[in-house]
């Protein structure tokens, strides 16, 4: 498998990453590489065999629909880089 | 004082040997003088450490101290501390003073013990030799021109030497055992679910588990008493009874049926290790054990699996950090989009910004079946490996790693060649089985170490078997020349 410069500005703006442009040839290289290790997996027959989500099978946990939580709006928002009245701030999303 | 362990510290401290707080100053005065030579600690928590220390002095005053009441540790940089900063060793969360506690900090608080600090570690725990921090890297007490391993390689290297008697570590495809065995010091990871996820920051949800990185088992042992349990803020969390890990230690291991797999013992491996791995093996012979070779077939797959699965779990978790709600915000975006990419583009490193690529790869459209459905099969098939072999034996053994610890900026220009030193370990991650990892020798004065790995929850007969192997040994008492 060998990715292109675009194939890396495309992965890299689904994952919402600035990169260089001087640094995309190697992340190419980086990432063809890492994906050439990875199929190997290919030669293997997997018919028939399910997928492991979890070590022991373990299904999601439920609880009763019951508010256990603390409101802590002001301790978490403590680190956040911009709030204001309780809300994060962002640049303009609206026109 | 220093090379005391922490069943000899806890001792001095309950007969009044020495206090909490003399025993919490003499290490701050070690790290502050000492550590330059390593980079192992990101943060040293000293007001906090002294608060704690004179808290635990009470208590033992008072007669209603615990085993662990007074004893100093150091916690890997992935725990949130409440008020003090975590930065999992990376520019992202430079700036991120924790607004609360991990489960294991809080459990470890409970107990009385003492923060030295926070140690160093691979930026998000994607690595294995501790070159990706944020910090500069983390350097083995063996020999400061080599690494210490990682992910967690500062609380290692920290361990080694003699910095804190013991640390928190975290194993995500052998995180905890590698740097245990390239640092020549006791590491243990359990089995998935056995400690609390809650407060360790998320790299790969379905792999990650904390564990002990000591000098012995039988500090192993007392660390896991403190750190497993149930936790309902973790959702993936084992509910189930826990066990008191140093009730087994002095077991015999007449009887003990160990298995070695013949693909741990590879073609390019450092033969000295293969060595060394079987004279561990005819140690345990003469305590009573016999051996059998196994085949744990799929081992090989087990590396281009997990660099499916970690990453794509990585790109997924790591999405939480888009510069609105903490960590590190651009300056002056032009709009969103521009806000996102800019601020994690310069708050990631170039090994995480790798990983969430593979990651989201992955997972795009028109993938998942041929990457992500695929490891998650091989994952099973890894797994019903072990089980049949779990079946034979009591526990299997190995080497930790191929070589024994490699030279600073010898591997990071190609990731392949680094993800490869995980061989051995990841497998266990990929099964979630516990496994230990303890010093066997040294090859040119570099440390190595044993791996034995045990079935679900069996973490009380690894730790006996280590233990045993222990007092039988005199390698784990090693120390880098000098310390």
């Amino acid at each position: 498998m060998s990715l292109d410069r675009t194939d890396v500005d495309k992965i890299a703006h689904l994952a919402r990453l600035q990169i260089e442009e001087q640094d995309t040839p190697e992340y190419a290289q980086n990432l063809s590489n890492i994906l050439d290790l990875v199929d190997q997996m290919q030669a293997i027959d997997t018919t028939d065999v399910s997928p492991m989500a979890h070590p022991l099978d373990a299904v999601q946990r439920l609880r009763s629909d019951l508010i256990t939580e603390e409101n802590q709006r002001e301790n978490l928002q403590s680190v956040a880089p911009a709030v204001e009245n309780g809300l994060f701030l962002v640049p303009k999303v609206i026109e | 004082m220093f090379d005391k362990t922490l069943a000899e510290l806890a001792n001095g401290l309950k007969t009044g040997e020495f206090s909490s707080v003399e025993l919490t100053q003499a290490y701050l005065k070690r790290i502050k003088a000492e550590d330059k030579k390593y980079n192992s600690f990101i943060t040293v928590t000293e007001e906090q450490a002294l608060q704690q220390a004179q808290a635990a002095d009470q208590q033992i005053a008072a007669g209603s101290a615990g085993l662990f009441t007074g004893l100093p540790i150091a916690h890997k940089d992935i725990f949130c501390t409440k008020g003090v900063r975590t930065s999992c060793a990376s520019k992202m969360l430079d700036n991120f003073i924790s607004p609360y506690d991990a489960t294991v900090v809080d459990k470890f608080n409970q107990a009385g013990a003492v923060t030295l600090g926070k140690t160093n570690m691979d930026e998000f725990a994607m690595g294995s030799s501790n070159e990706s921090s944020f910090y500069g890297p983390s350097r083995n007490p063996w020999d400061t021109d080599r690494v210490p391993g990682g992910s967690s390689g500062g609380s290692a290297a920290a361990v080694s030497a003699q910095l804190a008697p013991a640390a928190t570590g975290t194993d995500t495809g052998g995180s905890i055992r590698q740097p245990a065995a390239l640092c020549g010091i006791t590491g243990l990871k359990p089995t998935y679910g056995r400690v609390s996820r809650f407060g360790m920051i998320a790299f790969a949800s379905s792999l990650d588990q904390g564990g002990p990185m000591t000098k012995t088992a039988e500090d192993a042992a007392m660390m896991l008493n403190v750190m497993a349990g149930f936790d309902k803020q973790d959702s993936t969390s084992v509910d189930r009874e826990v066990p008191d890990y140093t009730a087994e230690l002095d077991r015999p291991l007449n009887g003990l049926r160990i298995g070695l797999p013949k693909e741990f013992f590879v073609d390019d491996m450092d033969s000295a290790i293969a060595a060394q791995t079987q004279a561990a093996i005819k140690e345990f012979e003469k305590l009573g054990a016999t051996v059998k070779e196994v085949s744990l077939p799929n081992t090989a797959l087990s590396i281009p699996a997990y660099y499916i699965i970690a990453p794509a779990e990585a790109s997924s978790n790591l999405s939480r950090f888009d510069g609105v709600r903490y960590g590190y915000r651009c300056e002056n975006p032009v709009d969103l989009e521009d806000l996102y990419k800019r601020s994690r583009g310069e708050g990631f490193g170039t090994e995480v910004k790798r990983r969430i690529m593979v990651g989201a790869y992955a997972l795009s459209e028109g993938f998942y079946d041929a990457y992500y459905n695929k490891a998650q099969q091989i994952r099973r098939l890894i797994r019903d490996d072990f089980a049949q072999v779990l079946n034979d034996v009591d526990v299997i053994m190995g080497p930790t790693t191929p070589h024994p610890a490699f030279q600073l900026g010898e591997k990071t220009s190609d990731p392949v060649a680094m993800y490869m030193e995980d061989i051995f370990t990841i497998s266990l991650n990929l099964a979630g089985l516990p496994g230990m990892s303890v010093p066997c020798g040294t090859v040119n004065g570099l440390p190595t170490g044993l791996q034995i790995i045990g079935d679900y929850f069996a973490e009380q007969k690894l730790l006996n078997v280590a233990h045993q192997f222990q007092l039988a040994t005199d390698w784990h008492t090693q120390s880098p020349q000098g310390i």
